[in-house]
């Protein structure tokens, strides 16, 4: 609890930090010309989700492009959708179905590249609790995250006709663990490695993958406000296309990334262990590059949209669809 | 290892047996001393965490009091805001182990205008600070040490966390859910709290020490590692992290028995050295979590180890100077053997010159040194004996060969001998044994009456031989014109018992033909009855005179029997040496097997019967020694032409 209180100091002392890296790097880089000062927010907490920024970050891609990055660190108490509209951060990452919402509640945010095909999210059960399939799902407590979180087990809900109890639950899992509700929401790259990682053997573990159900959602992708699209469109396809090659190169140097994002979390205070981030790095790489798919990497499909942007609609979270034409701009050399 | 010398065998004998014992000592010693040891760590380390785990479960019992006491107050009286804020003030600052507490109550419980009701007191720098907690950016009903204890309606140990404000410190947080009773139900109100530093935990479980760097650690009710020596380890990984990076899958299932609250003593490689050891790991029961201590299987050994190592390098030692004394003691007994032996290969050759060593010791050796120098004196001896012995009999086999010749030279041995004589054929064989025998024939013509004689001498060699020269001697001598075969008995008999003190005999068959005239007179002494084989075929035996043998008695008479023999008819001689002949079986040639021959024959020609008998009884004989001669004559009668 005091976690909470206590970091609000550190909120300032962290700005203090990158101020002071600014003013280094500024000085260190007067003599360079033509390095487009630019900040990015993350939608999360350093972790390997996020490798590829990190990397690209790190290995000086983004200095490659032409790009002075600053990387805001995210969290659940910075909300990198908050930082694009005011303005604090030029680039943030953020969900697809959260950026349709908020472009049909009329941020003018624009997509510049989709990185996330498959959805993470999914719903786990035990087996003990003899939940094998949607239906089994039928009256039992399911824990719930918040907001966008729900959308897709929602979904799930009612195309299977399912009356369940929904818990709210936490960004952790101990509620599951310790059978406080039946079936819980995670994160494939995360909290269902932190599930086996607490004792529980995955042939103990149910898995409802959402697009098995007909429900993927395309999750993290990269935006941007449309006045700095408009303004230096140069400079959003080279973030674009310096943020690809940090992936790539994350790809190809796993271990280095590993490194990389081990330091950041570490740095970050993030309990966290190489295993974990290492198996977010796999599964980040199956999200990104989906192993069926000859898609190029950053590409949003309509159809993903559609769907999306749909269920949204169904939801009553959105009025109208905004045209795919203004909220996607395929950028660079995807 | 059979072609070895009695050292080598020795050697490796008694040294092979002693390293096998020494050995199997060893080994017995060193399982046992190792399972006792073992046995010794695993009670060790039992006790140890038992009394660990009580220490916890002791600390973390008297702060699950303080929550029930607060919820035991918060259920069963009325209170205000300001005795609320007063009692989680009083709990924090009066138990020093508390670094904070809240009551805090469902939206709209306490207040009916507040979603967010929970007064926080908290210890911030040594002192007692107050807050408010819930808000947009801390909705506290889903953390979970709120939510987990009001789902499962139950008080909750949570999981370690880091509290970053304080300086790193691991905290965790035991809630206890509250309940007020509207219209006699009980409804849900909210949770109160106590938070405590774990780091007194970490003190406690660091105090674990096992051998040299056997330690204790403890994890979570999810595996995470709350204390370890290895800080890194330390609420960043959980025990089936490791294991995955490790992929060690017996740790996981190590982790699951530990973390399902269960008891045990396991062999695991330890997570950061990668070394064997041990694990034993007991439940906290209150928190759910789990204690274990390691040690290091090879530094509980440390110390057989090393006593295994000295025993080893005495065991060499001792097996070295084994090996020394054994080598002393097989060649002080293999080398006089050797040279024993080499000295009886020298005699074995024949030099029995060869000089025996002295060997001054008086074991079996000595003895056997002592036999031998004995064995070559008289082997000496008895060589230098038996070369005289055979010289002499050499001398004596070859003056025995001289008589013999001389004995056959006296007998006629020209066939026919009476060229122009032909009204009979005589023809004779003599066979001699393989010692110089007895038999002996004779004939002579006086006129016209042909004298022939057979005859055998009692005994064998040279007496025998000299008797029957003597005899053959004596007859041709005493056999005047025209004297009948009686009176020649009579006289030869006379003559041979006259100083015969060696108690000689001769049997003697003597017959005389008158050629002209085909009568025969004969007379027997003690001899085989000659056969008569007539021209027309019949054989029979001559009638018998009845004499008895020569030398034997002085006076005795002689009968003459007469027979006329027939033109073409045959008397047939032999000695005993015929009839007795053995075969391999030593059974008899037999008189009967003798008449059955001559009946046979197609032929009375005493040149061609006399071989044909003599190759039938070798051929009986097939190669046996005979003891006796065989000595034939055979007397064909033509008539006078």
């Amino acid at each position: 609890m005091l976690r909470f209180i206590e970091k609000c100091g550190q909120r300032f002392s962290i700005f203090l930090a990158y101020f002071i890296l600014f003013l280094i790097t500024v000085s260190a880089h007067a003599d360079e010309t033509a390095l487009k000062k630019v900040s990015f927010i993350p939608h999360w907490a350093p972790q390997a989700q996020f490798a590829g920024y990190y990397v690209a970050y790190e290995k000086e891609i983004y200095r490659k492009y032409g790009i002075d990055l600053t990387i805001i660190e995210g969290g659940p108490d910075r909300l990198a959708s908050d930082y694009l509209r005011e303005g604090k951060a030029d680039f943030a990452t953020s969900w697809l179905s959260t950026a349709i919402q908020k472009k049909a509640h009329g941020v003018s945010l624009v997509n510049i590249a989709q990185m996330v095909q498959r959805s993470a999210l999914m719903l786990v059960a035990r087996k003990s609790s003899g939940i094998q399939k949607p239906e089994d799902m039928n009256g039992k407590k399911v824990g719930l995250w918040d907001a966008d979180y729900q959308l897709q087990p929602r979904a799930l809900f009612r195309k299977y006709n399912l009356n369940v109890c929904v818990v709210p639950q936490s960004f952790s899992v101990n509620l599951f663990l310790r059978g406080g509700v039946d079936i819980a929401t995670v994160m494939w790259y995360n909290e269902y490695h932190t599930i086996i990682n607490s004792g529980l053997n995955p042939d103990e573990i149910t898995s409802f993958f959402f697009h098995d159900y007909g429900l993927n959602f395309p999750e993290d992708g990269i935006y941007t406000m449309e006045d700095t699209l408009i303004k230096e469109p140069e400079l959003c396809c080279a973030f674009v296309n310096a943020s690809l090659e940090g992936w790539k190169y994350t790809f190809d140097h796993p271990a280095e990334a590993l490194d990389i994002m081990m330091r950041y979390a570490a740095q970050a205070h993030l309990p966290s262990n190489r295993i974990h981030q290492k198996w977010m790095l796999e599964r980040m790489k199956d999200l990104i590059l989906p192993g069926n798919s000859y898609m190029p990497m950053g590409m949003l499909l309509p159809s993903d949209y559609d769907r999306v942007a749909r269920t949204l609609k169904e939801c009553g979270l959105i009025d109208t669809v905004p045209d795919f034409a203004a909220f996607y701009r395929k950028c660079g050399g995807q | 290892m059979k072609n070895r010398g009695i050292a080598f065998k020795l050697i490796v004998l008694i040294l092979s047996c002693t390293v096998f014992i020494f050995a199997g000592i060893f080994g017995y010693n060193y399982q046992y001393s190792r399972r006792m040891i073992e046995r010794n760590a695993e009670e060790n380390a039992r006790s140890l965490t038992t009394t660990t785990v009580n220490r916890i479960e002791t600390i973390l019992k008297s702060i699950e009091k303080i929550p029930e006491n607060m919820t035991y107050f918060l259920e069963n009286t009325s209170y205000n805001k300001r005795e609320l804020i007063n009692l989680i003030h009083s709990v924090v600052k009066n138990n020093q182990e508390i670094y904070g507490s809240t009551v805090s109550f469902e939206p709209y419980t306490f207040d009916k205008k507040s979603l967010y009701f929970a007064p926080y007191f908290y210890k911030s720098q040594g002192k007692v600070k107050f807050a408010y907690l819930g808000g947009e950016m801390y909705r506290y009903f889903y953390m979970d040490w709120y939510q987990i204890p009001k789902e499962l309606n139950s008080p909750v140990w949570s999981e370690p966390y880091y509290d970053v404000g304080g300086g790193n410190i691991i905290m965790c947080t035991y809630s206890m859910p509250f309940c007020k009773t509207v219209s006699g139900k009980r409804e849900f109100t909210g949770i109160a709290t106590a938070d405590i530093s774990l780091e007194w935990l970490r003190e406690i479980v660091a105090s674990i020490k096992i051998a040299r760097t056997g330690y204790g650690f403890l994890i979570s009710k999810n595996g995470m590692i709350v204390t370890h020596p290895e800080k890194n380890l330390i609420m960043n990984e959980t025990l089936f992290s490791i294991a995955e990076a490790r992929n060690d899958i017996h740790l996981r299932e190590t982790g699951r028995e530990m973390i399902r609250g269960k008891s045990g003593f396991v062999l695991i490689s330890d997570f950061v050295s990668g070394k064997k050891c041990w694990l034993l790991y007991a439940p906290l029961p209150s928190s759910g979590w789990s204690l274990g201590v390691v040690f290091p299987r090879d530094e509980l050994m440390a110390d057989v180890i090393s006593l295994n190592r000295t025993v080893s390098c005495l065991g060499i030692a001792g097996i070295a100077a084994l090996f020394g004394v054994i080598v002393v003691i097989a060649h002080s007994i293999a080398r006089p053997v050797r040279v024993l032996a080499k000295a009886t290969q020298d005699i074995a050759k024949g030099n029995l010159d060869v000089e025996i060593p002295v060997i001054k010791s008086r074991d079996e050796v000595g003895y056997l040194a002592d036999s031998f120098i004995s064995m070559k004196s008289a082997l000496k001896q008895y060589i230098k004996d038996l070369t005289d012995t055979t010289a002499a009999k050499e001398r004596i086999e070859s003056e025995l060969k001289i008589a013999h010749d001389i004995q056959m030279s006296i007998l006629p041995k020209i066939f026919p001998p009476f060229p122009n004589r032909t009204e009979f054929d005589i023809y004779a064989v003599i066979e001699p044994a393989k010692e110089v025998g007895g038999d002996f024939y004779d004939f002579f013509l006086i006129e016209d009456n042909l004298y022939f004689v057979i005859g055998d001498v009692s005994g064998k060699g040279v007496p025998a031989s000299l008797f029957m020269a003597v005899t053959k001697t004596l007859i041709k001598a005493k056999t005047t014109k025209g004297m009948l075969p009686d009176e020649i008995l009579r006289r030869v008999n006379k003559d041979l018992c006259d100083g015969n003190e060696a108690s000689m005999f001769v049997t003697i068959f003597c017959g005389l033909l008158n050629t002209q005239t085909g009568e025969v007179y004969y007379s027997n002494g003690g001899h085989n009855i000659p056969y008569l084989l007539h021209s027309h075929g019949a054989v029979e035996l001559l009638p018998n005179t009845g004499g008895m043998a020569l030398g034997v008695m002085e006076d005795v008479a002689y009968q003459s029997n007469k027979i006329i023999l027939k033109t073409n008819d045959c008397l047939f001689l032999y000695t005993d040496g015929v009839t007795e002949a053995i075969d391999v079986h030593e059974e008899q040639f037999t008189d009967l097997r003798l008449k059955e021959m001559l009946q046979k024959s197609q032929t009375f020609s005493p040149a061609e019967i006399i071989p044909e008998i003599v190759n039938d009884v070798k051929r009986f004989s097939s190669g046996v020694p005979q003891a006796d001669d065989i000595t034939v004559l055979a007397l064909q009668y033509f008539g006078s032409a």
